[in-house]
């Protein structure tokens, strides 16, 4: 607002302006609300965790089911994706594009090895007999973890797209603003999973 | 043969002959009418050639504008089929006594009222309250669209998405039997294995998307699109609700899309939330819904004591009474909002402590309520009141909703709470409010803005019929609600055996068809008004003698809403570029960067219409497909970097000389 400075006269004050008015761009502010409500679903999922968590209906505890080195495994590949991430953001930064498509690309494989292990843990565990019906601490789970999995899912496929694009165009002002947008939603979910992994993981098998 | 029904259940799923209502004549009439009607309509569109018009000008309209008057058109759309449900269940009422069981099942009644209270808040006030955000928000900050013109289009269409899939719902299997809010464990698969809760569930959800996205639209086009000097404080005190009400929005709706997917998770895959068996918890939804429920009916209420406010400044000529403390009241009541939600099951018989803290809450809302209430009768004080249609529905609002207001309070005392729960007198509180605060608010809007958005005012005659009929229409069918519910009858009954009552639900019949004629002399003013347009017409743009930047520019305003960026000085900005000799400049038009119209909102909200269909009907390709089309199509509406244009200088200059010429043929 500072290019707009308004010249205040006595008389008759200036009650329009005559140059072009450009608004700051609104993106980032809308992407951010977005994230802040997708943030709730996250809170309405952990409430529910933090209610029925416990509700075990004779089934299996945590402490039967979860195997902490998987766990540890996947979180490092996500916190891994996290750094690759801010890699490609300072390779654009640098206007580098050949530099930022591969960071992304480790990125994406990061993000993919995660998804591999929980696709693998969520199997072994419905083989077991504790699928997401067996009881309301199972249902609560698979919901929790399955939604942070299926956010990480549609930021792959999103990923891929933004790696077509920037291979298109380059690394033009509109696709430096969606990979800013990417580069948020793939932190925030990175915050989300610490949550899940303290709250669902570590404090669940506490007991 | 086997073969052949394997093959129609696998493209059908569970939809069959035995979904479509054949059996029930008043469902047939009503398809026969509805059908009958809407053959007329299309064809009158095929006609007149308009497909063309509609498709390219409105449907796919990234106008703020043009997509503010679609919300509206299909909330009064939505309106009319909400009242016929309730005028459906006031006549059920009056006459099931002494053995009588009136002309509706409780099958059907039972669809009704959960009909009813969706459509009334999901399908009529929310997007009436959307669309009123949407055509003046924007203008009243000086801004030519809002931050994401694409988004409010697709928004637009997944909220008239959510209500195809209720309307369908009609005509195609049936709608939820649990009341508007479907508590399991009755809306479990257990308990409602049909697909009336599936409808009910996926009308949600895909309105509720529109409804998200709109609101973090709405917030960033307020905070970011201000025209030059207009601060916060110097906002107008509808935008200010109006970021209130949408933050209220992104702060909850997730919360609902969130709670309706565990319902749906609990009734398709059979994990157990809300069950009653392995650990489930049915108060866990309760709980969540009404985190979600109780902010929504401030997020109905709260731009329509902005609408209230815009209308006491500019009617009684005075800048409104203490803005400051109006500005914070809202605020005050955005928060407070949230941390009442448990004064909805008082009964859940979370102890005294708990219900205690809930109680004050929501005895301490009425305090910013009432500090709004003084400060329009503050600003009416010593004002030139002039009492125009808008004035008439706001004094009204006045009178009737301090009424609601205190048997809210009634009703935040648990005690008394235990006696009234889910009796008529809560009935009649929400209705007191919800038509009293809202509708009347909404209708005072509609009447006031009219003219900014078509160039002409409304018949003042019909104006105050449809005002008088609802008013004392209102007082006629929900007063008697208050006695009833006093003496303990409770809502959702259908037949009753006490014939002592029967008087009262035939006086609330009567009100019922005093609010019917209401809607009648609504419907005969728009078109009386149309008939009338030139008589009506408002040249100078400015019927009122508005005060805030909306009037400023023509009316309608052109697709840029104003040739120049308004620069503010003051919150009545428009009252002060008068007073202050503002003169309208004629030349120097620069072109304009505006976004490009697109249909891809309206395909996506499609795809998302049949995606939902087959989730109701257990159609798993369709639902396969659907959902693939819409990732597609979202993919595919990225690779498009085209999406903005400029209207030239000389298109400006020439819709502004036009203007020029009208107004000195004027003088």
């Amino acid at each position: 607002m500072s290019a707009t400075q308004v010249q205040q006269t006595d008389e008759k004050p200036q009650f329009y302006l005559t140059e072009d008015h450009h608004p700051e761009n609104s993106t980032m502010l809308g992407f951010w609300l977005y994230l802040m409500s997708d943030c709730l679903i996250f809170a309405v999922l952990f409430a529910t965790h933090g209610v029925l968590g416990r509700n075990y209906a004779a089934g299996p505890s945590p402490a039967d089911l979860f195997d902490l080195n998987i766990v540890a495994i996947n979180t490092a590949m996500l916190l891994l994706s996290s750094i690759t991430y801010g890699f490609a953001m300072l390779q654009m930064e640098r206007n580098a594009k050949m530099e930022t498509l591969v960071w992304l690309g480790i990125t994406g494989v990061f993000g993919a090895i995660f998804l591999a292990l929980e696709l693998y843990e969520f199997y072994h565990l419905i083989h077991e007999g504790a699928g997401p019906t067996r009881s309301a601490f199972l249902s609560s789970f698979f919901t929790l973890v399955g939604t942070h999995g299926l956010h990480v899912t549609f930021g792959i496929i999103w990923l891929i797209t933004l790696m077509v694009q920037v291979g298109r165009h380059g690394l033009i002002p509109e696709n430096r603003r969606r990979l800013m947008c990417l580069s948020m939603f793939w932190h925030f979910l990175d915050v989300i999973w610490i949550g899940v992994f303290s709250f669902v993981y570590l404090l669940g098998v506490i007991g | 043969m086997f073969g052949d029904i394997s093959l129609t259940q696998f493209i059908f799923g569970r939809l069959t002959w035995e979904a479509i209502p054949y059996h029930e004549p008043i469902l047939v009439v009503t398809f026969a009418v509805v059908a009958l009607g809407g053959i007329a309509l299309l064809g009158l569109i095929t006609k007149f050639k308009l497909w063309g018009y509609l498709w390219h000008e409105w449907f796919t309209s990234v106008d703020h504008k043009k997509i503010g008057i679609m919300y509206i058109i299909l909330a009064i759309v939505m309106l009319l089929r909400g009242f016929a449900d309730a005028i459906m269940m006031r006549i059920q009422q009056a006459i099931a006594f002494n053995g009588n069981e009136g002309y509706l099942n409780p099958h059907h009644y039972d669809q009704i009222f959960t009909a009813h209270g969706v459509i009334m808040i999901f399908f009529v006030a929310m997007p009436f309250v959307t669309g009123f955000m949407n055509y003046v928000v924007p203008l009243q900050i000086g801004a030519r669209d809002v931050s994401f013109p694409f988004l409010n289009n697709f928004s637009f269409w997944m909220t008239t998405g959510g209500a195809i899939i209720v309307m369908m719902s009609l005509f195609v299997g049936e709608f939820a039997r649990t009341g508007w809010l479907a508590y399991p464990p009755l809306s479990g698969v257990d308990y409602s294995p049909g697909v009336g809760v599936d409808y009910y569930i996926w009308g949600l959800q895909v309105a509720g998307v529109g409804t998200t996205l709109s609101g973090i639209n709405l917030i960033a086009t307020i905070v970011k699109m201000r025209a030059p000097g207009m601060t916060f404080m110097k906002m107008p005190v509808f935008t200010w609700t109006s970021l209130c009400t949408n933050i209220l929005i992104v702060a909850t709706f997730p919360i609902l899309t969130a709670t309706l997917a565990l319902l749906s998770l609990d009734r398709y895959v059979g994990t157990n939330f809300f069950t009653n068996d392995l650990g489930g918890n049915p108060m866990m939804y309760i709980n969540l819904i009404w985190i979600w429920g109780h902010p929504e009916v401030y997020i109905l209420v709260l731009p329509a004591f902005g609408i209230f406010s815009e209308v006491v400044a500019t009617f009684c000529g005075k800048r409104l009474f203490g803005y400051a403390s109006m500005v914070y009241a809202t605020c005050v009541i955005m928060i407070l909002s949230y941390i009442v939600w448990l004064h909805h099951f008082f009964t859940m018989g979370s102890g005294a402590s708990v219900n205690a803290f809930f109680g004050i809450t929501t005895m301490i809302i009425s305090i910013p309520t009432g500090a709004k209430m003084f400060n329009w009768l503050f600003t009416m004080y010593r004002g030139r009141i002039r009492y125009e249609v808008p004035m008439l529905w706001t004094v009204g609002f006045m009178i009737t909703f301090v009424i609601g207001g205190m048997t809210g309070v009634m009703l935040a005392i648990p005690p008394a709470d235990f006696v009234l729960h889910n009796s008529l007198f809560l009935i009649a509180h929400f209705h007191n409010v919800i038509i009293g605060g809202v509708l009347f608010g909404l209708m005072a809007g509609l009447v006031y803005w009219w003219p900014k958005a078509f160039g002409y005012k409304l018949d003042p005659f019909w104006g105050k019929m449809t005002f008088w009929f609802w008013q004392i229409g209102f007082f006629f069918a929900f007063m008697p609600l208050y006695v009833l519910g006093l003496m303990g009858v409770t809502r959702r009954v259908s037949q009753f055996e006490d014939p002592s009552l029967q008087i009262w639900f035939i006086i609330a019949a009567f009100g019922a068809g005093l609010i019917a004629l209401g809607i009648g002399s609504f419907i005969v003013q728009l078109v009386v008004s149309y008939l009338r347009r030139d008589e009506l017409r408002v040249i100078s743009g400015d019927p009122w003698d508005g005060r805030t930047l909306e009037w400023s520019t023509s009316s309608p305003p052109p697709d840029y809403n104003f040739a120049f960026t308004p620069v503010v000085h003051d919150h009545d900005s428009w009252y002060d570029m008068k007073s202050r000799g503002y003169e309208r400049p004629l030349q120097g038009f620069k072109p304009i960067h505006m976004p490009k119209n697109t249909g891809t909102g309206v395909i996506l909200a499609g795809i998302s219409v049949v995606l939902a269909f087959a989730m109701i009907w257990y159609m798993w390709w369709l639902v396969a497909v659907s959902f693939i089309g819409i990732i597609a199509v979202s993919i595919a509406h990225t690779f498009n970097y085209n999406r903005d244009f400029f209207i030239p200088a000389e298109t400006v200059a020439a819709t502004e000389d036009a203007r020029s010429k009208l107004l000195q043929e004027r003088t």
